[in-house]
């Protein structure tokens, strides 16, 4: 007896195209290649013809060209006689710079407003719930708008810093809040090991590196030591002594020292210049993500059920080890993959930097440039495949984090 | 031996002893005020701290908010008026009242034709968010999109009436003929719908614009407000569509199908949507046919819809993954095929799932058409920052301005968020 979905013995029909599961499928596959390719060949026949009417090509060569412009904020060597590609260099790394400092406060910004959120004082929670709710619900763009007003409508100039009645001074007389940015403290080396200024900051990252290195093989031996004898030596003097006596050896033999701004003619000289846009960038980009990274804390917090700290105050645990051994690794795992596409969201939520004219990549390369040059499809495709690598780094670091957080089961 | 025991027991009570009031710092203001905000050292800290910092924000805003001059033509005048004292100009928002709900260039003797299809909006969107509405609404609710395009464009009543003929023609061959299969009853569909396009199209006559009932309105003359509301809905209704195919792509055995789909949605997720309004702006109009000029505003509202499509579709798709595998199967056994599963087991649940993830994306979108000034649109931002800020009378009137813009942005989206947590309390079939 044959079963029920034996094939039937008669020919094939043109109707089993569409009805039988067999071929349906293939047949659907083939109409969709061919719409596809239908479309292509639309678009790509009407942009040759666009192109060829418009007298145009598409050729990247421009990008050696001089790019005929200044940068303020910029990371590298860079003048106007630059090509468009050292621009659009700036402008990555403009991008990368302010992606990351904004990562760095929202996460901070975000975990405070989270963990305070669920505290048991009515006032504080309600105020979090407040900041949350406003910074969420408002454009970033306006955000960015009104700090980058701030700091340049509200902000006295340097002349106001002028004279022996000036109306502002500064903070600390380190700091200089003016509107054309803030000014910093630089730290130098006045005997550094190399002539440059990077390669000695990078002997002081090599040092921290180490001293990162040796701080791990401590806490291994002490888990050792606890598993062999139950008792866990001290090690937090040990742990201090490996970070800070290395740095601070480092620091007294290339003679660290400050540079500190001052007012010179008509502006401020010497220290680091924090531009207003970078600082407008910077600061609405993490306040409005602070918000949301605020909501993924207190929903990580809060999906740990109560058993778990329950049954951790059950085993004789002290409170701080409950926090760290128990509710944070699981919260964790729920909090970091929506944090790490917030990361996302910062990144390319910084492409509002044209707004406000802090030369990122997409004022430099899709916008001054583009509209120097009329290269606009070039232009629009670099800066989409540099969002798209960016992009795609990101989540493969979320996968790769999440494969190694996942639950493992049976 | 009892009168001894009565006698030697010095009281005996008779009667309860009235309740007395619990202690002072157990009850009302005072234990709520103990439990909430003076615990302990940490919280008495915080709590100073707070009030501190609620005292500095009102010190400093509500003066210049009480102070403010609503009458005035101009910063210089509102100056005049406040003699010296802090104080907010809302006179700007007075005076360019329609610049900022319509934009500059949109004609004034029409201002009435976007403030009934406002209105009529909301009589539209009723029945979609509240399913207790009688269901005979949503009828207007088709129509609506038709009628909101003839009154704000103007222009002759024809066009839109023939893609309203267009899409009633495609649902009564759906009717008919999806039915039985929903292939036939799709692709007739749309054929359908192109065969009436085509012929009203033709039948349309040179020129019927220009002494029509609503004079027309060109797209670049949209402006302010109005243009965040058109853009945001018009781009979530589409995409919404849009979204759920491409998620159903997305999950799909066919190999090629599926291609398309996740390259589609992790190309769009990848990238900022500014870049897809630049393609929009600069990029587009090489991939249309070279003798048609298709307006900005079509352009933007394509990119955003395909921006927010990515988006919907990957909270769908986590709704349709959320199902337990039993849903799937179970509509199998039943004998249903794809389309009929779909749409009968699957998507229904799916999309209450997905609910909150959508209305986080439409949030999202809605704040995200401000974006349209950085191409030089003249939205609500690109109106204050434009032509407003840059005028002799108001340059400098910055915080009442953006103020402004916040608090209408604040509101729509608080509102749609509201709506949201109702809607999930609403659909909520499980017991807690």
């Amino acid at each position: 007896m044959s079963t029920l979905t034996d094939p039937p013995n008669a020919g094939f029909r043109l109707s089993m195209l569409f009805n039988d599961t067999r071929y349906r499928s293939l047949t659907f596959q083939v109409i969709a290649a061919i719409v596809l390719a239908l479309c292509i060949w639309y678009l790509g026949n009407n942009l040759i013809q666009n192109l060829r009417a418009a007298g145009l090509n598409i050729s990247y060569s421009f990008l050696g060209d001089p790019a005929g412009y200044d940068i303020n904020q910029r990371l590298v060597e860079y003048d106007s006689q630059s090509s468009h590609a050292r621009a659009a260099l700036v402008g990555v790394l403009n991008t990368l710079l302010v992606a990351f400092l904004a990562c760095i406060t929202a996460t901070v910004f975000g975990v405070v407003a989270g963990v305070l959120r669920l505290s048991n004082n009515w006032l504080v929670s309600k105020l979090m719930a407040v900041y949350v709710e406003i910074f969420r619900n408002i454009p970033v763009l306006i955000w960015i708008i009104i700090i980058f007003t701030i700091m340049t409508a509200v902000m006295p100039g340097p002349r106001a810093f002028r004279g022996d009645n000036a109306t502002s001074s500064m903070v600390l007389d380190l700091f200089a809040f003016t509107n054309r940015g803030v000014y910093v403290p630089m730290p130098w080396f006045e005997s550094g090991l190399f002539a440059s200024a990077f390669m000695n900051w990078m002997v002081v990252l090599a040092g921290l590196v180490a001293s990162w290195f040796v701080s791990g093989r401590v806490t291994n031996w002490a888990n050792h030591k606890q598993e062999e004898t139950g008792e866990r030596p001290k090690t937090l003097l040990i742990k201090l002594a490996i970070w800070f006596v290395p740095f601070a050896v480092l620091m007294l033999i290339m003679g660290l020292s400050w540079e500190v701004p001052a007012l010179k003619g008509f502006n401020f000289k010497g220290g680091i210049k924090i531009g207003g846009p970078l600082i407008a960038l910077w600061f609405a980009l993490s306040i409005y993500t602070g918000a949301f990274i605020a909501e993924n804390v207190r929903a990580g917090i809060q999906a740990i059920s109560k058993g778990q700290t329950e049954a951790a105050a059950a085993l004789g645990l002290r409170q701080g080890r409950i926090m760290n051994l128990v509710v944070l690794p699981q919260a964790l795992r729920v909090i970091i993959p929506p944090l790490i596409s917030q990361y996302l969201n910062i990144t390319k939520n910084s492409s509002l930097a044209i707004a406000v004219g802090y030369a990122d990549i997409t004022a430099t390369l899709g916008g001054i440039t583009l509209n120097q040059t009329g290269r606009a499809i070039e232009c629009v495709l670099l800066l989409m495949l540099f969002y798209l690598t960016a992009s795609l780094t990101i989540s493969m670091v979320m996968n790769i984090y999440n494969s190694s957080v996942k639950l493992k089961e049976r | 031996m009892a009168d001894q025991t009565t006698n030697s027991i010095a009281f005996v009570a008779d009667g309860n002893i009235p309740e007395s009031p619990p202690p002072a710092n157990e009850t009302g203001v005072v234990k709520w005020l103990r439990d909430n905000l003076f615990s302990n050292v940490t919280n008495s800290v915080l709590t100073i701290i707070s009030l501190y910092v609620v005292y500095l924000l009102l010190a400093s805003t509500m003066p210049w908010m009480l102070n403010g001059v609503w009458n005035a033509s101009s910063l210089a005048e509102c100056r005049e008026i406040l003699a010296g004292k802090s104080g907010a100009c809302f006179a700007v928002l007075t005076e360019r009242w329609h610049q900022l709900l319509y934009g500059f260039k949109y004609p004034a003797d029409a201002y009435w034709r976007p403030n009934v299809a406002f209105v009529l909006m909301l009589v539209a969107i009723a029945p979609v968010l509240f399913f207790d509405l009688p269901r005979k609404l949503l009828l207007f609710t088709a129509v609506y999109p038709f009628l909101a395009f003839w009154l704000i464009w103007g222009g002759t009543i024809l066009a839109p009436l023939v893609a309203l003929v267009g899409f009633v023609a495609a649902a009564y061959v759906f009717q008919t003929f999806g039915r039985s299969s929903f292939a036939v009853g799709f692709f007739g569909a749309i054929a359908a719908a192109f065969a009436v396009w085509l012929i009203g199209g033709a039948l349309i006559p040179e020129g019927a614009s220009e002494n029509a009932m609503l004079s027309a309105v060109p797209s670049r003359d949209l402006g302010g407000y109005m243009l965040n509301m058109m853009l945001g809905v018009t781009c979530v209704s589409l995409s919404l569509p849009l979204g759920i195919v491409l998620a159903l792509g997305r999950q799909s055995s066919m190999p090629l199908i599926k291609w398309i789909c996740v390259i589609f949605i992790e190309f769009v997720r990848g990238v900022p949507l500014i870049t897809l309004l630049f393609v929009a702006s600069v990029m587009l109009a090489y991939f249309f046919p070279p003798e048609s000029t298709v307006d900005l505003f079509l352009r933007v509202v394509i990119m955003i819809t395909m921006f927010s499509a990515a988006y919907i579709a990957e909270v769908i798709r986590g709704g349709l993954a959320a199902l337990p595998r039993g849903q799937y199967e179970a509509a199998d056994s039943l004998g249903l095929d794809y389309p009929q599963a779909m749409r009968l087991i699957i998507l229904p649940q799916a999309m209450k799932i997905s609910i909150p993830g959508i209305v986080n994306v439409a949030v999202g979108l809605f704040k995200d058409t401000t974006l349209v000034s950085v191409i030089s649109m003249f939205d609500l931002v690109g109106m204050i920052r434009g032509p407003i800020l840059a005028s002799t009378e108001w340059n400098g009137v910055y915080w009442e301005l953006l103020g402004f813009a916040a608090l209408v942005f604040f509101v729509v989206c608080y509102g749609i968020s509201q709506y949201s947590q109702w809607l999930e309390r609403r659909l909520a079939t499980d017991h807690h």
